[in-house]
């Protein structure tokens, strides 16, 4: 599909000021989505977020349409998020879509926790980081679109599933799922609406204004407030800082208090646990589809790789705990 | 033997790479040369360090277990005693296996990962 052409068709239904768009390009990153920035020509940023064209959709994925509504009820909720412009019907001719306004900011990781550009906004982003998620916690859930429920001990059967499937035989896996069954906590007294991927990579940051939009909201879900916090901990987005558990730049004290001092520590650091292992799992799933042929990149060999890194982490949190 | 993926399996995708055309400026064709070149890394690492870390963990193994094998019996074996729960995940011995695995490995894939420090420097 020529994505830029159908872009310029679409302009006049994004402003009403905009005959045409210009500078499409399809931004890297997001196996399962297309991200494509692009402006209109009354100068308006924007972005596309559409499913590639004969894509399946994936079972724990929202449709797009879902996603945008609960970037709207985010955005009224005040929790940072871009605004969406127009959720795409079929005679756009871009498919499953939706346009929203490009935020200004940074998203890797790297560059946010070491940047001298970031110093300034570092020491109040894991409180910050806490704020924004207790507003997307208090979000009615009422009037959401449809989304599942899971709680500790769904999450952990469901890894444990993927990880049978797959026959691997990893002994810190197989120690992890048995230590974390043994200490999960029951499900909360009300499910909240969770984003599920609350971390480095899908958080903008500004250089002034530090967090300016949580983005990627496809694995959003209701269950516990706590897997977000303990997701944001995950070292494996702490990018060589591991000493600042929030995303390698702040303080679990930060965090708790910027939620409000609701969630227990000892239960974020169960979901941290439990995040190191989903990777561990996704890491292992990635290097599959390289294995049986459906992917045959480098990357996907290469990210097998990578399930040692949560390994390590499993341990020391096993050793701590 | 370190799996998923195998070091011969790293070879034969490093290999199809290389086989690529690029065409200059291509974004995507850049990070997977840099993943590409992680590869081969990771892959001389472990012809360095790979033989004698997993004879190192065979010998822990049989220790641990009490039984004989190879790697792969063993290894599985310890899986098996993990998921019937006959060892607990907390049994400080099977916790001293599973942290010199994880530093083996690490040192193979990734050395430069923060959680090797950290695992270090909590003892």
């Amino acid at each position: 599909m020529d994505v830029s052409a159908a872009l310029d068709r679409l302009a006049p239904r994004l402003s009403p000021a905009a005959t045409g768009a210009r500078n499409a390009r399809r931004l890297s990153g997001g196996a399962s989505l297309e991200t494509w920035a692009f402006d209109l020509d009354d100068g308006t940023p924007l972005i596309l977020r559409r499913r590639p064209d004969g894509a399946l959709p994936r079972d724990t994925a929202l449709p797009l349409a879902s996603e945008a509504a609960l970037i709207r009820a985010a955005d009224a909720a005040g929790a940072p998020a871009p605004s969406v412009v127009h959720v795409c019907e079929p005679e756009d001719g871009v498919g499953e879509a939706y346009v929203m306004r490009r935020l200004e900011g940074e998203t890797l990781g790297r560059r946010i926790v070491r940047d001298e550009a970031f110093a300034n906004i570092r020491p109040g982003l894991a409180r910050r980081c806490g704020e924004v998620l207790a507003r997307i916690h208090a979000i009615p859930t009422a009037g959401l679109p449809p989304l599942a429920t899971s709680d500790a001990r769904g999450e952990l059967a469901r890894y444990e599933g993927l990880y049978r499937q797959m026959g691997a035989q990893r002994p810190i896996l197989e120690a992890a799922f048995r230590w974390l069954e043994s200490i999960a906590p029951p499900p909360p007294d009300r499910s909240v609406l969770v984003h599920g991927d609350f971390r480095n990579g899908n958080l903008m940051i500004h250089p002034e204004n530090g967090l300016v939009g949580v983005l990627d909201w496809e694995l959003a879900h209701l269950g516990d407030p706590a897997e977000d916090l303990g997701w944001m901990c995950v070292n494996s987005w702490r990018f060589g800082e591991w000493r600042k558990p929030v995303g390698g730049f702040g303080d679990y004290a930060d965090l708790l208090a910027g939620h409000g001092g609701d969630i227990p520590l000892e239960r974020v650091k169960f979901w941290q646990a439990l995040g190191s292992l989903k990777w561990g799992v996704m890491c292992l799933m990635m290097y599959q589809s390289f294995a049986t042929g459906a992917d045959r990149s480098i990357e996907r060999a290469m990210i097998g790789r990578r399930t040692s890194e949560t390994e390590i982490d499993l341990v020391a949190l096993m050793e701590a705990a | 033997m370190i799996s998923h993926p195998t070091a011969a399996e790293l070879s034969e995708a490093i290999a199809a790479f290389d086989a690529e055309a690029a065409t200059p400026g291509d974004a995507r064709h850049a990070f997977l040369a840099r993943v590409a070149d992680n590869a081969r890394a990771t892959v001389a690492r472990e012809a360095e360090l790979g033989a004698r870390l997993e004879a190192e963990a065979i010998e822990r193994l049989k220790v641990l277990l009490g039984l004989d094998g190879d790697f792969a019996a063993l290894n599985a074996a310890l899986c098996e005693a993990l998921y019937r729960g006959e060892i607990s995940p907390r049994d400080p011995a099977v916790l001293a296996h599973l942290r010199a695995t994880a530093i083996g490995q690490i040192r193979i894939d990734q050395p430069t990962y923060g959680g090797l420090e950290a695992l270090l420097a909590a003892g």
